[in-house]
C-alpha cells in the first residue's frame, strides 16, 4: 500500500513536471555566469544575459546587415553631421517607466567608455540630445562611416539600453540594477552563482513585426521560463544530462561530444552561427624574439591554419581555413596580404627564420588548461614553431592565469608572455575597427601592443570614410600592412553548432547565443 | 629478514619494482615520443594502426596498442612515460613530507619551547582540508613539476611531524637517551643517533601511505585542472583530457585508470606489509 | 566537564588564526591578479589598475589582512569580488547541497562499514576478513572520479536507473532529492567506508581479545549483544575518531565528487572561486571548512565522554 502510494506520488509529480517542463526551457550555457554588467566586461557570458534583459537601437541580422530594432525612424543630415531617431512606440522598461531619448543617450556614453569602437565614435561626437521622449539626436564634428555599425553591434560590448539611473553609474564600476527593456526579466532572487540563472517572459515586451535574423527583427518569446545551469560543467556530464533530457540545450559543446551527440536520439544538432569563429595567435611585440618583423614572419610562415583546425575542431564539416583576418563571406573578408602564410611551407619559414638572425630566445606559449574549445591550439603552435627552428617554453595555467598574465608587458622571464591563442566570434572581429587585434597604438592597443604608424592612419582614414567600395579598398589595405607585420597569426575559422532536444525549435541564425523564439514542444 | 618473508611486502614489492623497470625502459619498449600529435590519427580504437609525424617531419607508421586520445597521441606510450610522472611525484612529495615532517617532529617533540607554537601550525594546516591546499597552491603558483610536488606534500607533513613528535617524546624519556643528555651531548646528536633509528619503521609506513596519496591527489588535481604541465604526460591528465569523451572512446580514461589503481594498490599492500611486520603495534591501531 | 569544551573551544582560535594567515599570504602572495580576469579580453592597462584600486588590492598586504580579519572576527566575510553577494550570503546558498551530500554520505558509510568491520573480527582471519580487506585497500586506490564515471555510464546510462547529474531542494520533494543525491553518495562512500571498516575491524579485533569478552560468552550471553553490547561499544572511540577524521578526506572528496555530478555546493564553489582567484571567497570558504572540520573534532572528543566512562576530563 505504502509502495503504491509513493508510486502514484511519483507519477503524479512527474506528469505535473511534464507540463509544467513545456514551459521552461533549461540551457547549459558555456561558461559560469559571474559579472552581469555587459558594459563593464567583454566577456560573453556577460553579453548573452545583456541580450535576455536589454534591448538594442540597432540589430545585425544574419546578413550582416544593420536593421533597426528599438528605433523606428532614423535620418542624417546631408552633410552627415547631425542624425536624427525616433523611438518604436510602446518600449517600456520591467518597471513600468518608458523608455526615453535620455535613457539611451546616458546608456550610449556610458558604452562609449567601455567599448573600442564605442570609444572610437565618441571621438567623433560633438554632442547628443533628446528633443521629445520618443527622440534623440547625435551630433558630429565631422562624418564618421560607422554610427549605425556602432550602434547596432552585435558583440561586446554592445550598446544595450538602460534606464538613465542605471546607465549614470560610472563606466568603472559594476551596476547593480539590471531592469532592462528586453523580451526576459531577470529573476534576481533565484539568481544563485555557479548554480543558476532564472529570466521569465516579459509580458509586456511588444516585439517588432519583421522575422527574426540575428539580433535583428522581432524577439517574440514561447517559453515562460529560462533556466540557465551554471552548475554543470563537466563535458561528458553535459552531453549526459541532454541526452537524457534533463536538459535542454547545451549551448556550445565540446567538440568531442559530438560523437556522442550524433547518436544521441533525441538530440539535434542546430548550426545557428554559420559565420562562426575564428582562431588567432597573437605575438608580444614588446619583447624578443617576436620584436624582430622578421622573426614574426618566420612564425608566420611556420603555421598554417590547417593543422590548427584539424586538431582542435577536428570534425571537417565544422572547420574552413580563412585567409582574412576579417571573417570570411562578409564584406570586408578578402585575402589580401595573406600569403605569407597561406602560400608558405615549413621550408620556407627554417629559411625565414634562419635568415630573421633568431638567436635561440625560447618562445613562451600560454596554454589554458580549462577551456576546451581552444586549449590544443598551444600544442600544436609550440609543435609547428619547434619544426620551423624555434625554442619553445610551453606553461599550462588556468584561463584567468592567461588572461591575468596577458595584461603584463613585462618580459616572458619575468612574467610576461610570447604568445597566447583565442577565439572571436566574427562580429568581434569583421571590420578593421571592431578587431582589437588589428591595431598599431603601441602600448594603448590590445595586449601584444603592435606599433605601425602606417596601420593607424589606414585605421583612422577608415573611421572617416563613408562610402562602402573605398571603405572595401582600406580594408584590404589595413589588412595587407597587418600580414606584413605580423600583428597576429589568423587560424582559420569554425563553427560550434548547439545541441539541443529535438522538440526545441526556433533557432535565430546569426552570431551570438540569442533566446528568444525559441519554442519547447511537449516532450 | 620476515620482512621479505610477508606476503603483502611481495606482491605489493615486486608490482612497484615492475612498474620502475616500465618507467624506466619505457623509451625500449615500443612507444614513441608521448607528445607528438598527428590530428589524422585521433581518437583510434586500441589496436589500430595510424600515422605518428616526428619532429624532423618524417611520417611514420605505428601501432596505437592502447588507442589514441583527442589529439593523435598514443596512450600506450603516454601511459608508460606518465608511470614516471606519477612515480616521481608519489616519491618526491612522500620524501620531501618525511623530510620536513621529521625536522619539525623532531624539533617539537624534542625541543620544548618549539613543541607549543610548531603543533599549532600543524594542526592549522592540518584542518584546511588537503585538496583545497594543494589546488590553492597550483593553481595560484604555477603548475610545474616542483609546485605539484611541494602542494603534494604540504598537507601531508603534519601527520609525518605529529607521528615524529609523539615518537621522539616516548624516546626522550628513556635512559640511555637520559644518559646522553647527562654525558652533555648536544641536541642535535641526541636526536639524530637516538631518537631518529628509532623512528625509522613507522617512518617507512607511514611513507608508503603518504606516496600512495600523493599519486592520487596528482591525479585529481590533473582531474581539475589544475595539475602538471600538460608537456608531462601523467595518468591523470591523461585521463582528465579523455573525460569529455569517456562514452564514446573510454580507452582515454580506461588505461590510465587500471594503471593508476593497480600502483596505488600496490603502494598501499606494501605498506600494510610493511607496518605488519616492521610494527606490530600500528597493525592493531588501523 | 564544561571547563574542558571551553579550553578546546578556545584552543582552536589559535588553530584558526594560523590558517587564516596561511590562507590570506597563500592568495595575496601568488601572480594571479583579479581584476585583470574581470576586466574581460579587450581591456587596457589602465582599467585594470583602476580595478584593482575598486577592490582594496593596492594596499600593503598587512594592512588588508589586519582589515580583512577585523571584519570577519564581527561575522562579516566580505563580498564577492564577481557577485554582488556577500560570501556569507554564498556560502549559505551552498550549503544545503553539500550538507546534505555529506549527510548522506556519512550515513551510508557508517550503516555498511561498521557491521561489515564487526563481522570481519568476528571471522577474523576467515574469506569474509581478507575479502574486506581487499576491498577496503581497493577503495583507497580508485580515484574519486574514475568510480563516478563507472557508476554513472553503469547505472544512468546503461540502466537508466537514476539521474546522472544534478541537484534538487529537499523543498521541492524528497524523492526527487534522494533520486539526485544516492549516486553521488555512493561515489563518496566508497573511500570512507573503506576507512571506517578498517578502523572498526581493527578495534573490534581488539576489544575482542580482551577478558570481559570471554566472561560475557561465559556468561552465556548471545554472540550478537557479545559484538554489539560489550565489542563495539568498547571499540567505540577509534571509530569515531576516524570518522572526524575522515571529514577532512570527505571535503575533498566532495570537491571532485560535486564537480561530476554538477551537484552546486561548497566545493565546486572553492574550485571556481580559485580559478578567477576570487580572493574573499577562497579565504571565507577554506575558513568555513576548517571550522566545521575543527567543530566537529570537538564534537567526537566531547562524545568520547560518553562512549568511554572511563575517560573523564
Amino acid at each position: 500500500m505504502r509502495a503504491l502510494l509513493v508510486l502514484a506520488t511519483t507519477a503524479a509529480a512527474a506528469l505535473t513536471a511534464l507540463g509544467a517542463n513545456a514551459q521552461v526551457l533549461r540551457v547549459v550555457p558555456h561558461s559560469n555566469l559571474n559579472i552581469l554588467d555587459p558594459i563593464w566586461t567583454t566577456q560573453y557570458m556577460a553579453r548573452n544575459h545583456g541580450y535576455m534583459v536589454y534591448d538594442t537601437l540597432f540589430g545585425t541580422d544574419e546578413k550582416s546587415r544593420v536593421q533597426p530594432q528599438m528605433v523606428d525612424k532614423w535620418s542624417a543630415s546631408p552633410d552627415q553631421r547631425l542624425w536624427s531617431f525616433t523611438l518604436r512606440p510602446g518600449l517600456q522598461f520591467h518597471d513600468g517607466a518608458p523608455v526615453t531619448g535620455e535613457d539611451v543617450i546616458a546608456s550610449i556614453s556610458r558604452w562609449g567608455k567601455r567599448d573600442a569602437m564605442g570609444q572610437k565614435l565618441m571621438t567623433f561626437v560633438e554632442r547628443m540630445d533628446a528633443p521629445a521622449p520618443n527622440q534623440f539626436r547625435i551630433f558630429l564634428r565631422e562624418p564618421c562611416g560607422f554610427v549605425l555599425e556602432a550602434l547596432g553591434k552585435p558583440s561586446s560590448n554592445v550598446p544595450f539600453i538602460m534606464p538613465r539611473r542605471v546607465a549614470d553609474t560610472p563606466a568603472d564600476k559594476q551596476i547593480e540594477d539590471y531592469v532592462g527593456s528586453g523580451p526576459y526579466i531577470f529573476k534576481r532572487d533565484e539568481f544563485k552563482p555557479g548554480d543558476k540563472a532564472v529570466y521569465l517572459k516579459n509580458n509586456q515586451y511588444v516585439p517588432r513585426k519583421e522575422t527574426p535574423s540575428g539580433t535583428a527583427g522581432g524577439k517574440f518569446v514561447y517559453v515562460e521560463r529560462v533556466e540557465w545551469n551554471l552548475a554543470l560543467r563537466d563535458a561528458q556530464a553535459q552531453v549526459n544530462a541532454l541526452a537524457k533530457g534533463e536538459v535542454d540545450v547545451l549551448e556550445r559543446p565540446a567538440f568531442e561530444s559530438y560523437e556522442q551527440l550524433k547518436q544521441a536520439p533525441g538530440v539535434a544538432l542546430v548550426n545557428k552561427d554559420p559565420l562562426g569563429f575564428q582562431y588567432m595567435c597573437r605575438f608580444n611585440h614588446l619583447h624578443p624574439p617576436f620584436n624582430n618583423p622578421k622573426v614574426r614572419q618566420a612564425a608566420l610562415a611556420a603555421m598554417p591554419q590547417e593543422p590548427f583546425l584539424r586538431a582542435q575542431v577536428g570534425i571537417k564539416e565544422f572547420y574552413r581555413p580563412c585567409a582574412s583576418m576579417f571573417t570570411c563571406n562578409t564584406p570586408y573578408g578578402s585575402a589580401k596580404g595573406s600569403e605569407v602564410q597561406s602560400k608558405s611551407n615549413m621550408k620556407k619559414a627554417q629559411e625565414l627564420l634562419k635568415a630573421s638572425g633568431y638567436d635561440g630566445t625560447p618562445v613562451l606559449i600560454m596554454k589554458p588548461t580549462d577551456l576546451a574549445a581552444i586549449q590544443k591550439l598551444p600544442d600544436v603552435a609550440a609543435q609547428l614553431l619547434r619544426q620551423a627552428g624555434f625554442k619553445v617554453d610551453l606553461q599550462a595555467m588556468d584561463w584567468n592565469s592567461v588572461v591575468s598574465r596577458r595584461a603584463k608587458k613585462e618580459p616572458p622571464a619575468q612574467g610576461g608572455w610570447n604568445v597566447f591563442c583565442t577565439a572571436w566570434v566574427a562580429p568581434d572581429i569583421w571590420n578593421p575597427l571592431a578587431n582589437a587585434a588589428i591595431g598599431g597604438a603601441g602600448e594603448k592597443s590590445w595586449f601584444g601592443w603592435p606599433t605601425d604608424a602606417e596601420l593607424e592612419k589606414l585605421r583612422d582614414e577608415f573611421a572617416r570614410a563613408t562610402e562602402e567600395p573605398k571603405k572595401k579598398a582600406l580594408a584590404e589595405a589595413i589588412q595587407a600592412r597587418a600580414f606584413e607585420i605580423g600583428t597576429h597569426a589568423p587560424l582559420g575559422e569554425y563553427v560550434n553548432p548547439l545541441a539541443a532536444r529535438k522538440n526545441v525549435t526556433g533557432w535565430v541564425i546569426g552570431p551570438g547565443d540569442i533566446y528568444w523564439n525559441v519554442k519547447k514542444n511537449g516532450d | 629478514m620476515k620482512v621479505l618473508a610477508n606476503w603483502s611486502v611481495r606482491i605489493g614489492g615486486a608490482t612497484l619494482v615492475l612498474l620502475v623497470l616500465v618507467a624506466l625502459a619505457a623509451p625500449w619498449l615500443g612507444t614513441v615520443d608521448p607528445t607528438l600529435f598527428d590530428a589524422a590519427s585521433r581518437d583510434l580504437r586500441p589496436g589500430e594502426a595510424g600515422e605518428v609525424t616526428t619532429l624532423e617531419g618524417e611520417t611514420i607508421r605505428h601501432v596505437f596498442l592502447m588507442g589514441s586520445d583527442s589529439f593523435g597521441r598514443d596512450i600506450y606510450s603516454r601511459v608508460l612515460y606518465g608511470a614516471r610522472a606519477s612515480l616521481v611525484v608519489g616519491i618526491s612529495a612522500a620524501l620531501m613530507a618525511l623530510l620536513f615532517g621529521v625536522l619539525l617532529g623532531l624539533a617539537a617533540g624534542y625541543l620544548r619551547s618549539l613543541d607549543g607554537p610548531l603543533m599549532r601550525v600543524m594542526d592549522g594546516i592540518m584542518a584546511i582540508p588537503a585538496i583545497l591546499i594543494a589546488i590553492a597552491l597550483v593553481a595560484l603558483w604555477r603548475g610545474s613539476l616542483p609546485t605539484v610536488i611541494f602542494a603534494i606534500a604540504i598537507p601531508e607533513i603534519p601527520r609525518v611531524t605529529r607521528l615524529v613528535r609523539a615518537l621522539a617524546l616516548s624516546i626522550r624519556e628513556e635512559p640511555y637517551v637520559e644518559a646522553a643528555v647527562a654525558l652533555g651531548t648536544p641536541p642535535g646528536r641526541v636526536m639524530f643517533r637516538h631518537i631518529l633509528p628509532n623512528c625509522i619503521a613507522p617512518l617507512l609506513v607511514q611513507a608508503t601511505y603518504t606516496c600512495a596519496f600523493a599519486i592520487l591527489l596528482e591525479a585529481i588535481l590533473s582531474f581539475l585542472g589544475v595539475g602538471l604541465p600538460p608537456d608531462i604526460p601523467t595518468w591523470g591528465n591523461i585521463m582528465a583530457e579523455g573525460r569529455v569523451q569517456f562514452v564514446a572512446y573510454p580507452h582515454n580514461v580506461f588505461f590510465p585508470g587500471v594503471f593508476l589503481a593497480v600502483t596505488v594498490l600496490a603502494v598501499n599492500v606494501f605498506g600494510d606489509g610493511l607496518r605488519d611486520t616492521l610494527d606490530p603495534k600500528m597493525a592493531k591501531r588501523v | 566537564m564544561y571547563r574542558f569544551i571551553l579550553k578546546r573551544l578556545l584552543s582552536t582560535i589559535p588553530v584558526l588564526l594560523v590558517v587564516a594567515v596561511l590562507v590570506f599570504s597563500l592568495l595575496r602572495l601568488t601572480p594571479g591578479d583579479p581584476a585583470a580576469i574581470m576586466a574581460g579580453d579587450a581591456a587596457n592597462a589602465e582599467q585594470i589598475e583602476r580595478i584593482r584600486a575598486g577592490l582594496g588590492l593596492d594596499q600593503p598586504i598587512v594592512l588588508q589582512f589586519g582589515t580583512w580579519l577585523g571584519r570577519v572576527i564581527r561575522g562579516d566575510l566580505g563580498e564577492s569580488f564577481y557577485f554582488r553577494i556577500t560570501v556569507a550570503e554564498l556560502i549559505r546558498q551552498r550549503l544545503e547541497p553539500t550538507l546534505a551530500l555529506a549527510a548522506l554520505t556519512i550515513l551510508m558509510a557508517v550503516l555498511v562499514s561498521v557491521p561489515l568491520g564487526v563481522a570481519a573480527a568476528w571471522r577474523f582471519g576467515g574469506w569474509f576478513d581478507r575479502a574486506l580487506m581487499g576491498f577496503s585497500v581497493m577503495g583507497f586506490s580508485v580515484p574519486v572520479f574514475v568510480l563516478a564515471y563507472l557508476l554513472i555510464w553503469l547505472v544512468s546510462l546503461k540502466l537508466g536507473w537514476l539521474p546522472v547529474q544534478g541537484y534538487r531542494r529537499i523543498a521541492d520533494g524528497f524523492i526527487p532529492f534522494i533520486q539526485h543525491l544516492i549516486l553521488p553518495a555512493i561515489t563518496l562512500s566508497v573511500i570512507y567506508i573503506a576507512l571506517i571498516a578498517r578502523v572498526t575491524r581493527a578495534s573490534v579485533l581488539e576489544a575482542l581479545g580482551e577478558d570481559y569478552i570471554r566472561t560475557a560468552r561465559a556468561k552465556g550471553l548471545p554472540e550478537m549483544r557479545v559484538l554489539v553490547r560489550h565489542a563495539l561499544a568498547n571499540a567505540a572511540v577509534p571509530i569515531v575518531t576516524v570518522i572526524g577524521i575522515g571529514i577532512a578526506i570527505l571535503i575533498g572528496g566532495v570537491v571532485v565528487t560535486e564537480s561530476v555530478y554538477a551537484i552546486p555546493g561548497l566545493g565546486r564553489l572553492t574550485v571556481d572561486a580559485v580559478l578567477a582567484r576570487d580572493f574573499p571567497t577562497i579565504q571565507g570558504v577554506i575558513l568555513f571548512f576548517s571550522l566545521v572540520y575543527v567543530l566537529v573534532n570537538l564534537l567526537i572528543d566531547v562524545s568520547y565522554v560518553f562512549l568511554d566512562p572511563r575517560i573523564r576530563y
